[in-house]
């Protein structure tokens, strides 16, 4: 399979990239690691005139603490991620969730923020990125803006940006040190894409949970914030039974998908089954 | 309109126009005649296609030539040295590591990115590698066996099997 003509031209910094969008408008797309987008475009359910290349951008490349920030740039891999020690001592949560991401070699090129953008309704990152209540900051003509990940992604391959609008890099709060975190996901075994996928950020004192925030992804037409199960668990001592009645409470508010790999049925006991794992996974990592 | 780029290919420079819809797995097989990198799923699933990209294991299907340039790859063809099989590739000779060799240097590239950052795996270790890469003929014992032969004799290990 083979994409429709295009042209390509590498831009060097973000905004060149954005003048870059302004020019050739809908006309272009963002080629960042091309793991999403050239199998797209080699369907040719993607046909785009213009490639704009941001991999040689350095700036959007690498991890860094920023305070009680972690920062992620756009650019920086899922295996980079999967292996960085900022980001396994700030929020441990987003290195378990890098390393189920596909498989090494997908891991060794796709980036965070060319998923993120591309908005797969069965990626990993976005339960992940909401569950850490993370924020990504975006760059367009009329400067830069940050949204909430709750808020990004809207529908399938749907987000927030706006037309002309680059993904700089991803903002996320450190996860406390007395917090439990896990990202537990029922693959697709072809794909490795989450039929299903739970991440849990447990706010613990002792047994005692005092913030909760339990978000999925695979589940509906966008990963979403289960607000029903992060109540339950909210200050709460998290014995088995107020594990299992949270668990129970899964994905009860959304518009769930059914299609050829799982109906709607099977995807709801998945989430009330992935959420309770993940849930008692972050129990035992807090 | 045509790009150039220039990249190195298993050490050897090379500078060519390509159009930039020209996929690596093709500017490899079709342009350098390096037929060695297979084309299986084309949906970068099956991993037939894996080279070493700046020593990092890729699937060249879902790769643009373009975004090789100056990168340095390393193919199956890459790998033996003075007409010496490396060690992953007589593991795979002494192992039974494969029936119809479709996948094979697919498989020997990710456990050559695999033994480069784990010189000594376990077996869990390698299953776990080799999970974005489809093998249709063996089961993968013996894959996984051929994987342990290398790692052991670059360890200098003894061999048994």
């Amino acid at each position: 399979m083979i994409p429709a003509a295009f042209d390509y031209q590498k831009a060097s910094s973000v905004e060149e990239a954005v003048g870059l969008l302004k020019e050739h408008g809908m006309d272009a797309k963002i080629l960042a690691g091309g793991h999403s987008l050239i199998p797209a475009m080699k369907l040719r359910l993607n046909q785009p005139g213009i490639l704009i290349d941001i991999s040689g951008i350095s700036e959007l490349n690498g991890i860094k603490v920023d305070g009680n920030t972690l920062v992620i740039g756009a650019n920086t891999t899922h295996g980079a991620i999967a292996k960085s020690a900022e980001v396994a001592s700030s929020a441990p949560v987003l290195a378990a969730t890098a390393g189920v991401i596909g498989d090494v070699q997908i891991r060794n090129k796709g980036t965070i923020g060319g998923s993120i953008a591309h908005a797969d309704p069965a990626a990993d990152w976005p339960a992940a990125l909401i569950a850490c209540n993370s924020s990504i900051e975006v760059m367009g003509s009329g400067g830069s803006r940050t949204i909430a990940a709750a808020d990004f992604f809207v529908g399938i391959y749907e987000t927030a940006l706006e037309d002309g609008e680059v993904i700089v890099a991803i903002h996320v709060p450190k996860v406390p040190g007395t917090a439990g975190s896990a990202y537990e996901k029922f693959f697709q075994p072809a794909s490795r894409f989450a039929i299903v996928g739970c991440a849990a950020v447990l706010e613990m004192k002792d047994n005692f949970c005092t913030s909760a925030r339990v978000a999925f992804t695979g589940v509906a037409d966008t990963a979403f914030l289960d607000e029903k199960v992060s109540a339950a668990l909210e200050n709460q001592t998290l014995d088995d039974a107020t594990i299992k009645a949270a668990s129970e409470l899964a994905a009860s508010d959304a518009e769930i998908l059914g299609d050829h790999f799982a109906s709607e049925e099977y995807r709801q006991h998945l989430a009330k089954v992935f959420a309770e794992r993940a849930i008692r996974a972050a129990i035992a990592n807090a | 309109m045509k790009k150039q780029i220039n990249l190195t290919v298993n050490g050897k420079a090379y500078s060519h126009e390509v159009e930039p819809r020209t996929l690596l797995v093709h500017y490899l097989r079709d342009t350098l005649r390096l037929t060695g990198t297979h084309v299986g799923c084309d949906t970068s699933s099956c991993g037939s296609c894996t080279i070493l990209m700046d020593g990092q294991a890729v699937k060249c299907c879902s790769l643009l030539a373009v975004q090789a340039d100056g990168a340095n790859i390393t193919t199956i063809e890459g790998l033996a040295e003075n007409g010496t099989l490396h060690p992953l590739q007589e593991g795979f000779r002494e192992e039974h590591g494969l029936q119809c060799g479709f996948c094979t240097p697919g498989m020997i590239m990710t456990a050559a990115d695999l033994l480069s950052n784990n010189a000594d795996p376990s077996e869990e270790e390698i299953r776990h590698a080799l999970e974005g890469n489809f093998c249709r003929c063996t089961g993968y014992h013996n894959i996984v066996k051929s994987i342990q032969y290398a790692a052991n004799k670059i360890n200098k290990k003894e061999v048994v099997s």
